[in-house]
């Protein structure tokens, strides 16, 4: 990896997003995250990086409270987002959701057509007035998914109809079509060729001015590429989180490095 | 992996690929050998099948036909005053239509001679229908009314081979002689085999008359009842899986239920008409007899089935899907309505229509209700006394004939399991153009 341009950013600090402090999951006996404490940032990208099975998707997931649908997670610590406890028990997960947008790991579109995959989480929080409004929020959608020259004559299709990475840029076309705060994107580029990746990429620097992005990617490039923060997760533990450019250069602990220069993994 | 050591392996021997190895022989083998066992199972299925299609259509197709006697009747004014007159009215109204009938035949150049005890063999008591109708129609009088009167069981069984002039032994029912002057009139044209639409359309009759019984009051019973186990059983089954499924808590109050509505399934359907006897008749006072208490007999029985396919479907979606939803901001009602249950709609369906057929064909707890027996005497004069009017159902009223002694019932017993798949296919029918429709949203 000595042939990565890592350009020395400039550090400005910027506010925090979400803090979590403390944060343990386990799944059943299983501690899938230990002791995590992480601030992330708004309007920048943080990238999620470690080895498979190290919890990185774990993690993500508590930031939207996606694990309360697993009965056996059980989640410990505290995650703040604008001040606020999202594990409060006023909290309705179904608002922060609407705040907190995710794309997961595996593409998952509804079995509908491709128009009303986008078009399903701006109708359900009433963000459209009429038709044609909903007409242009999806093709927005679309264009920013990097997918709308492939599917605009084809919108009444299923999406489950398109191939592996036309389904995930779906994916992610309908996760940015309500408009979030915050985007969670788990390995959204895994199942894209290099020019879809460069269109997601250029997305994620796009929506890095107004919110706050975080990806899960097991491309080092990747996250040198689009990240101003890295985190990197093993065996449960967050081992370093800095600036990217720090971490990649010059990181502290020898299991991060050992990671990024490939010898773990 | 950098600091792994190659050592040189031999590079295995050749094997073309045009030749299979002795393991691929084998596995080939056991697919073929599988692939002849289930073409067998299929054979054997549908030979079953067929079997008992055949025999069906065979001993239910008589009962749609009926040995028919036609006459051309006119009775004039004069004549019906007269009879009218008379001590024993339907006796004159007999010996009328028994002259028409001597007329008729002379007329055609048929010999045969008969007494009033041979056409009361055959057509049953005449008068009395000859009266009725013309005391209903008096403006009928003098004119030439065409009468379709149905032949006595026997008679009919001759016509359909049942009844032989070999098997006959003479009794008041039918005699020898009899058959011969049943042979004129058929050769004259006079009697015939005809559909017998009574049959379809008609109520029950008594036990002397199986002539006149019909399935199709009986029909009409199971259609309301099948009404009260949809409209029921439907939105009760798939709210109760929806909420067992997706919203309640995992624990043993739930595990407890699950198990229970699973043990329910397999309650012997007797056990639902003893239960429906005590509350529904006895306790909350529902009329007797009514497709109402049968259905809601019927719905309890078949509320398992529903939840447990519902509940089987539901299972069967994936979990991404409810994710997919709840990630973009979709309360879990919103992500199971929008997305998991039009997507299990398919499974909500085949398992609806398995648990509606076995409710159609139910006959043990009706039993117990009041629905079997002389019951189903007519049409209910409207949509809710088809709910409340004491009826039968089909497969009671099909139990009640096969209980009865003349065979002549039995016949018509099979003809009501003909009128039972029709009803059962286009109750399928429809539930697999519903479900076509569903499937085709993807
Ligand atoms: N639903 C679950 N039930 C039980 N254990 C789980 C579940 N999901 C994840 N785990 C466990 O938690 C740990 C972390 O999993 P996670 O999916 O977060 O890994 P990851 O870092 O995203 O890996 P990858 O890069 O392969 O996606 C793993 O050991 C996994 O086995
Ligand atoms: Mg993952």
């Amino acid at each position: 990896m000595d042939d990565q341009r890592i350009i020395e950013r400039t550090t400005v600090m910027k506010d925090i997003k979400i803090a979590a402090t403390n944060v343990n999951v386990f799944y059943g006996d299983t501690h899938a995250i230990k002791d995590v404490s992480v601030g992330i940032e708004d309007k920048a990208v943080t990238a999620f990086i470690g080895p498979s099975g190290c919890g990185k998707s774990t993690f993500l997931r508590c930031l939207n409270r996606m694990n309360d649908t697993i009965d056996i997670a059980r989640i410990e610590g505290k995650i703040e987002l604008d001040g606020e406890d999202i594990y409060d028990k006023r909290v309705d997960p179904v608002q922060l959701r609407a705040k907190v947008g995710m794309v997961f790991q595996k593409p998952n579109p509804f079995p509908k057509s491709i128009y009303d995959n986008v078009a399903y989480g701006p109708r359900i929080h009433g963000l459209s007035r009429n038709k044609a409004e909903l007409d242009e929020i999806v093709e927005k959608s679309l264009r920013r998914g990097a997918i709308w020259n492939e599917v605009k004559d084809r919108l009444d299709q299923p999406g489950t109809g398109l191939s592996g990475g036309q389904q995930q840029r779906l994916c992610i076309a309908r996760a940015v079509a309500t408009e979030p705060e915050v985007l969670l994107m788990d390995e959204p580029c895994s199942a894209l060729d290099p020019i879809a990746t460069a269109q997601i990429e250029e997305l994620i620097d796009d929506l890095k001015q107004r919110y706050s992005v975080v990806i899960v990617t097991h491309s080092m490039q990747q996250a040198a590429r689009v990240s101003q923060k890295t985190a990197f997760f093993h065996l449960g533990d967050l081992v370093e989180y800095g600036e990217t450019g720090h971490i990649f250069t010059n990181p502290e602990d020898s299991r991060t490095e050992s990671y990024i220069t490939g010898r773990i993994g | 992996m950098t600091d792994a050591t190659i050592t040189p392996v031999p590079s295995p021997p050749k094997t073309p690929l045009t030749e299979a190895d002795p393991r691929t022989k084998k596995r080939n083998a056991a697919e073929k050998r599988f692939q002849y066992y289930g073409i067998a199972a299929i054979a054997v299925g549908l030979f079953f099948l067929i079997v008992l299609m055949v025999s069906i259509v065979r001993s239910g197709l008589p009962a749609f036909t009926q040995a028919v006697v036609s006459v051309d009747f006119t009775l004039t004014e004069e004549q019906y005053d007269e009879a009218e007159a008379q001590l024993f009215k339907t006796a004159a109204y007999q010996s009328y239509f028994n002259a028409v009938l001597r007329e008729e035949l002379r007329e055609r150049g048929l010999d045969v001679d008969f007494d009033e005890a041979a056409i009361e063999r055959i057509l049953g008591k005449t008068g009395g229908t000859l009266r009725e109708f013309f005391r209903a129609n008096e403006d009928q009088l003098g004119q030439p009314v065409s009468f379709e009167l149905s032949a006595s069981s026997r008679v009919d069984g001759y016509f359909k081979g049942r009844v032989t002039r070999e098997a006959l032994q003479d009794s008041r029912f039918l005699q020898q002689s009899d058959l011969d002057l049943v042979d004129a009139l058929a050769d004259a044209g006079i009697v015939f085999s005809a559909l017998n639409w009574n049959f379809i359309t008609g109520a029950d009759s008594g036990v002397d008359n199986p002539g006149g019984a019909g399935i199709g009051a009986s029909v009409v019973g199971s259609f309301f009842m099948m009404l009260v186990v949809l409209f029921l059983s439907l939105p009760i089954g798939v709210a109760a899986s929806i909420y067992l499924e997706e919203f309640a808590p995992q624990n043993k109050f739930t595990d407890l239920i699950e198990v229970n509505i699973s043990n329910l399934a397999a309650v012997p359907s007797i056990v639902f008409g003893i239960l429906g006897l005590a509350v529904f008749i006895q306790f909350m006072h529902l009329p007797q007899s009514a497709p109402l208490v049968g259905g809601l007999v019927l719905a309890l029985m078949t509320l398992p089935t529903i939840i447990i396919s519902t509940r089987a479907s539901l299972k069967a979606v994936p979990p991404s899907i409810r994710e997919a939803a709840l990630g973009v901001g979709a309360s879990k009602m919103q992500a199971v309505f929008h997305h998991v249950l039009p997507l299990a709609m398919p499974g909500i369906l085949t398992g609806t229509i398995i648990g509606l057929a076995q409710a159609l064909g139910e006959t043990a707890p009706l039993l117990l209700i009041g629905m079997v027996g002389f019951v189903a005497r007519g049409y209910p004069d409207g949509f809710v006394a088809g709910f409340t009017d004491p009826n039968s159902a089909m497969p009671a009223q099909i139990y009640t004939w096969a209980a009865r002694a003349d065979v002549s019932f039995y016949e018509k017993a099979w003809g009501g399991i003909i009128i039972l798949l029709v009803f059962l296919l286009t109750m399928n029918a429809i539930a697999i153009i519903l479900r076509r429709r569903f499937e085709r949203r993807w």
